[in-house]
């Protein structure tokens, strides 16, 4: 099953002049884990953009499913950053899931019993089933992290992209997640970016990091050399702390 | 109160209030949730314009208005996604031009503008018949698109970015939500006036989303009290000889605030 499902290929990314991403080469197989790390403003958020099709490279290629991203959004769940939400949106959890069929509906139809079938399958295997009818609002972080991975999830992808998942959750939520992505692995590919370094390197099984230029590897070592050069900052700072080792041990240690 | 309906202009000032409370609530709801209302006084504002050519070329206002509106709201779009510019300066250009060609066209009418008051300050009592059928075919588009389009209308409200990548055509959406707004400034232009239209706009609906938080349950909820104000205020203009239009504003203010402060005290 080694597939390619994801290939950019020399990807330069500006906004009004400046330069986000640069020369980022990158290849995802069928049913990778790969997650990638760096520095907020690094270009994480912008390199998930490009594979949705939502911002266009200046240069360089984009392939997903053997397509133009454009093309492929309906093989591509979603799950963006929640920072931006507003807490007093007018929707149930149930109206947020079922945003995850509209490109199935289509214009000036309504959902069928069929969606709202899809919706509750989504929001059983988060165990999030009983808030169906609960404002989006009122949920906690877990919580809405749940139901934004069901709304990814209802269209049944092939790819599952997700934006600092753990960013506004306790550490508990974070290894249930954690596991459940583990779980949804086993049939579905996951690309999932985090400045958070700790907890991601025990559940994927390829890392790569992210500052404007992208360091692939392909496994999960990842060198002391690597880490200096897309963070640019003392690496002992970093390892600080962290449950699962990710960087080899330094010399002397 | 119920003597004042012998009147036929007291009868089509009830109407109009009714009819306008229908686009009002609906439309309100979506603008203050997306946060549009500064883009809505742009457009209605900019529909002054109308007036102006209405009187200068010497038909009905209300198509000059209709015409002014859907044009500003639709370069709204334009600006916003092709000229990059923020959205901020493009209310403030558009807000402008539309005024100063309405001054413009307006000076260039031989003769004194006899009603122009009426259509920036309201004017519900002298709603002719013709008007009234303007409103409701109005409000039918407004109910009609919004039923088709309410799901892709609650997307682009929570998520843009998500509705996109979902595939909804998301700058088309938009474009059609800014011309229903234009279409409800035209139906509020006769009970408030377009100076007035924002604030029958944002007050009742900030009001519902206070007591719900379900987007169709806040609209039926903003459409009853759009109703509740509009003749609450026309009676009481009637009573105390106050401007109908500047009244049922003031009325839906003192409610605004009697409402949030009720809210505040039982939290």
């Amino acid at each position: 099953m080694d597939e390619e499902v994801i290939r950019l290929e020399d990807v330069w990314v500006q906004y009004n002049g400046v330069t986000v991403l640069e020369g980022v080469n990158l290849s995802v197989q069928n049913l990778d884990f790969l997650g990638i790390i760096g520095p907020n403003g690094g270009g994480k958020t912008t390199l998930l953009k490009v594979i949705l099709g939502l911002v266009k490279p200046n240069r360089g290629k984009v392939t997903v499913m053997g397509g133009p991203p454009e093309k492929s959004r309906r093989f591509i769940g979603y799950v963006p950053q929640i920072t931006h939400f507003d807490r007093e949106f007018p929707a149930t959890v149930l109206d947020v899931v079922l945003m995850g069929l509209l490109g199935r509906k289509g214009l000036l139809r309504r959902y069928t019993e069929e969606d709202r079938k899809a919706a509750y399958k989504a929001l059983e295997s988060m165990e999030m089933l009983e808030l169906k009818d609960r404002q989006v609002g009122k949920l906690s972080g877990g919580e809405l992290q749940r139901v934004l991975l069901a709304r990814a999830l209802v269209s049944d992808p092939k790819i599952l992209l997700l934006d600092e998942p753990t960013a506004s959750i306790d550490e508990p939520t974070k290894t249930q997640l954690y596991e459940l992505l583990k779980d949804l692995n086993r049939r579905i590919t996951i690309v999932l970016v985090s400045h958070d370094i700790g907890v991601i390197s025990a559940y994927v099984d390829k890392i790569a990091c992210l500052n404007r230029r992208l360091f692939y590897h392909g496994s999960k070592e990842i060198t002391a050399e690597i880490m200096e050069e897309t963070y640019r900052c003392p690496i002992e700072l970093i390892a600080h702390g962290v449950p699962h080792r990710v960087l080899k041990k330094h010399e002397g240690e | 109160m119920l003597e004042i309906l012998q009147y036929e202009f007291m009868r089509n000032a009830l109407i109009a209030g009714l009819l306008a409370s229908v686009a009002c609530g609906i439309i309100g709801v979506l603008v203050v949730v997306k946060r549009m209302v500064s883009i809505s006084g742009g457009i209605s504002h900019a529909a002054f314009g109308g007036v102006g050519l209405g009187y200068f070329l010497g038909f009905d206002p209300v198509f000059g208005v209709l015409f002014f509106a859907v044009v500003s709201a639709l370069s709204m779009g334009i600006l916003r996604e092709r000229v990059r510019l923020s959205e901020d300066a493009a209310v403030g250009i558009l807000w402008v031009t539309g005024m100063a060609l309405g001054v413009i066209f307006v000076g260039l009418t031989p003769g004194y503008a006899p009603d122009l008051f009426s259509y920036l300050f309201g004017s519900i009592l002298t709603v002719p018949f013709l008007d009234l059928v303007v409103m409701a075919a109005l409000d039918a588009v407004i109910i009609l698109v919004v039923f088709l389009l309410y799901e892709e209308f609650m997307a682009i409200l929570f998520d843009e970015e998500f509705a996109t990548a979902s595939g909804v055509p998301v700058k088309r959406v938009y474009t059609v939500l800014l011309s229903l707004v234009a279409l409800t400034v035209v139906v509020l232009m006769r009970i408030v006036g377009l100076v007035l239209v924002i604030a029958m706009l944002a007050i009742p609906s900030t009001i519902a989303w206070q007591f719900s938080h379900r987007l169709k349950e806040m609209m039926i909820l903003s459409v009853i009290i759009t109703a509740v104000f509009t003749v609450e205020g026309l009676w009481l203009s009637y009573l105390f000889d106050l401007a109908s239009g500047a009244t049922i504003v003031l009325v839906s203010l003192a409610t605004f605030l009697l409402s949030s402060a009720l809210k505040k005290i039982s939290r």
